[in-house]
């Protein structure tokens, strides 16, 4: 189980809780609960200390995100060059909203992300890990265009 | 400070410490792959040099070899700060800085330069104030009013290739500081050299190493404060990409003075890239012999591990960071005691900023006196601000302490631009500096020194040197409103007053920009961002109503406006936008109205157009359509 050998390689520490959550989220795409109580029960500590870090940190996820991951550059340089149409613009194209953050078919997840650090090209659209600088709202849904016509092909 | 030391360091300083020049007879493609440029096709355009170079017939390397190898040398940098103009090629010793390289202009620049020895016009900078095209950085206003210390290496050597760094001069700090210098020695020199961090607070550097020091303890350890969570801010980042190396031995130093054995770089999981040259050059120091059990040959021991942050503001803050490494949720805890006296597993613990870090190899490098040279006297030294927003040139600017905000903004970054991109003359409203903590300067500070004190004494703070430069149609209540709900997602919950204070102080903005607020709000506001402040344990709570209390102070009459008149003077807040045409403007070109997507725009061909109050959605397609700026209120 690749959990385990996650456990193994950082010495089973409740230390490495933070790094193991890491190598976790990684293999899962997402923290599952079972899996939370797992690691608690390997590492000696409450279920609620596993928990309670999963929850406080905004890398973790807690639900399970979808297949493409679209994320949007809120930060101070990106929101003064008008990133949030962008983020409307998409989520109106894949019907999300601020409370819905996944597409029932489990394809997209949308979210905001406080700053990547690339403010010279704001605003920022990060799609599957690749960074789109300069963009517009007709832009963003243009690659989400394109990431579905290649989901369909 | 004895004279030996002073031998020393002059010695160092006068051995081409950082600086050295590459053989002369080599030429050197270098194309900046940080995150902007790769971005923009980095990567795929040193492909194209690859193969191009090659089909020229041209004998090319990859390799960095101090002296001899081929002709040509082909290699990526880390990030040269000027982001907006990537991907950037440098060619040397030319001194040719081609910007926005595309693919298929590879062919071209492999034929007329590196062949012809001729420049691609078409290629270079156009000041956009001159339209003069600039060469080489020299040429370029952007750089050339900058001093680029801690910046200098970034956009010149393989951030992946230790020997580069060594070969600049690399690692000869930490070597003296290891085996020629005391602890004390070290510690003298950084309190007399005035340096202080460079992660916010500004404290001395000197005495918090001084404190840790002293402290009688077998295990102590230092942290390399990387998790830039500052939105707007990206010097850290760019030096981690592009000079890695300079933050380790900055590292080894600060571990040396304080007699730690262990050391950790906390970087922010936001930043792929950084992390990966962080633990490259980690590894390449370890197979040198530079870390491990025999740090440069002597009986000391020291460790280094890189750590991913997992997406907590927060955490910035020292002794959140701690309970972060300690595998607990980043909350902080009561000071004192201070990290230096039980910080990590309750071991003394010292943590600096990247920058600081950086800014330390110098001093050990040249001495106290030499970096004292640039600044202020209280603010020695130089600094990295990451000029972003409105502004012609974004990008990474490095300028001694004491510098002016109107030389940052206005002639370093080349002007305020409208919404368009062109540079406006007039258009300066204000920025915003220190991101979520700072306040905002406005004209009247244009000429104001950038430094700690004197930003202090205006209400705003350096902070880790985020610059956001706006523009006159920029909403000030909004940007207060960005800011306090950035903060109330990231207050940890620990303290009554951050956790629900930031989240009351954002209901009252939301009030103002919605039109809901009277002049109650505003007295509330301003009460309880005191409060706020007051009743918040760390620098994220204490800083949080910063925004909001200075937009206060220097907008007032944009609040007022909003709240007495339900009007937004720059038409940004669309609760309360009403959009209409300025007649006298209006030349009845119909652009507008076939552009609205309701049809609420009337008028015939060259008419002034009226807008329908009643059928407008605020959309603001008008504006943006509209040449002559005849739309106003939107």
């Amino acid at each position: 189980m690749k959990v385990f050998t996650i456990l193994e390689k950082h010495g089973r520490k409740p230390s490495r809780l933070v790094p193991i959550l890491q190598a976790v989220q990684e293999e899962y795409r997402y923290l599952p609960e079972e899996v939370l109580t797992y690691v608690a029960t390997a590492l000696d500590i409450s279920p609620a200390r596993v928990y309670g870090v999963a929850t406080f940190y905004s890398h973790f996820a807690i639900q399970p995100k979808g297949k493409h991951i679209i994320r949007l550059c809120d930060g101070t340089a990106c929101h003064v060059k008008d990133s949030i149409p962008i983020l409307d613009a998409i989520r109106k194209r894949l019907n999300l909203s601020p409370k819905k953050a996944t597409t029932d078919d489990m394809m997209f997840t949308v979210e905001t992300v406080a700053c990547l650090g690339a403010c010279g090209l704001a605003p920022v659209l990060v799609v599957d890990d690749k960074v789109h600088g300069q963009m517009t709202p007709e832009g963003g849904v243009e690659l989400v265009e394109a990431v579905i016509a290649q989901e369909k092909a | 400070m004895s004279a030996n030391i002073l031998n020393i360091l002059d010695a160092a300083a006068g051995n081409g410490v950082m600086g050295g020049q590459v053989p002369k007879a080599q030429r050197r493609v270098i194309v900046c792959a940080g995150t902007g440029c790769v971005a923009n096709g980095a990567y795929e355009v040193i492909e194209a040099f690859t193969t191009q170079i090659k089909a020229a017939g041209i004998p090319v390397t990859t390799e960095f070899k101090a002296e001899g190898g081929a002709d040509l040398r082909l290699n990526k940098s880390g990030c040269q700060g000027f982001c907006q103009m990537g991907p950037l090629v440098t060619i040397l010793p030319d001194e040719i800085l081609y910007n926005r390289v595309k693919v298929a202009d590879v062919a071209e620049i492999v034929s007329q330069t590196l062949v012809g020895g001729k420049v691609v016009d078409r290629l270079l900078f156009v000041d956009p104030a001159t339209k003069k095209h600039c060469q080489g950085i020299n040429d370029i206003p952007f750089y050339q009013r900058q001093q680029r210390f801690v910046l200098k290496e970034c956009g010149t050597i393989d951030p992946e290739n230790i020997h580069e760094y060594l070969h600049h001069g690399g690692y000869a700090a930490a070597k003296k500081a290891i085996l020629h210098l005391t602890q004390e020695q070290i510690v003298q020199e950084i309190t007399k050299s005035g340096l202080r961090g460079r992660g916010g607070g500004g404290f001395p550097t000197g005495r918090k190493w001084e404190a840790a020091r002293v402290q009688k303890s077998a295990k102590k350890y230092v942290i390399c404060n990387a998790d830039e969570g500052d939105p707007g801010a990206f010097m850290n980042r760019s030096v981690m990409e592009g000079n890695p190396h300079s933050v380790l031995e900055g590292l080894m130093i600060a571990a040396r003075a304080i007699g730690a054995d262990e050391t950790l770089i906390y970087v922010r999981t936001e930043y792929p890239l950084a992390v990966a040259r962080m633990r490259r050059a980690v590894e390449d120091a370890r197979k040198l012999g530079y870390l491990g059990d025999h740090v440069f040959g002597s009986g000391q021991a020291l460790e280094c591990e890189v750590m991913e942050g997992a997406g907590a503001f927060v955490c910035g803050e020292e002794t959140a960071m701690i309970a972060s490494i300690e595998g607990l949720r980043g909350m902080p805890r009561p000071k004192p005691p201070f990290p230096a006296q039980s910080g990590l597993w309750g071991k003394p613990t010292i943590i600096n900023n990247v920058e600081t870090l950086a800014h330390v190899v110098r001093i050990i490098n040249q001495g106290a006196d030499t970096f004292k040279l640039l600044g202020s006297a209280a603010s020695p030294g130089t600094k990295t601000f990451a000029l972003t927003g409105h502004v012609a040139n974004t990008g990474l600017v490095e300028v001694p302490f004491g510098t002016t905000l109107r030389d940052v903004v206005l002639n370093i970054g080349g002007g305020i631009t409208d919404r368009r991109g062109k540079v406006k003359p007039n258009g300066f409203k204000a920025v915003q500096i220190g991101g979520p903590s700072g306040g905002c300067l406005t004209q009247e500070h244009l000429d104001l020194p950038l430094d700690y004190d004197s930003l202090r004494s205006v209400g705003a703070m350096v902070g880790s040197g985020g610059l956001v430069a706006m523009n006159e149609k920029t909403c000030m209540v909004s940007v207060a409103r960005f800011f306090m709900d950035f903060t109330q997602r990231e207050s940890c919950g620990k303290c009554v007053l951050c956790r629900e204070g930031t989240r009351q102080l954002l209901a009252l903005l939301d009030d103002v920009i919605e039109g809901r607020a009277t002049g109650e709000t505003l007295v509330l506001m301003e009460k309880l961002a005191l409060a706020v402040q007051k009743g918040s344990l760390c620098g994220l709570g204490k800083t949080a109503p910063n925004p909001v209390l200075s937009t206060l102070r220097y907008f007032r009459h944009e609040y007022d406006a909003h709240v007495f008149h339900k009007h937004c003077p720059t038409g940004q807040c669309k609760a309360l936008a009403k959009p209409s045409i300025d007649a006298a403007k209006c030349k009845g070109c119909t652009a507008c109205a076939k552009q609205c997507p309701v049809g609420a725009i009337s008028g015939g061909r060259k008419q002034a157009h009226v807008i329908d109050q009643g059928k407008c959605i605020v959309c603001g397609v008008c504006a943006d359509t509209c040449k002559l700026e005849a739309v106003v209120g939107v």
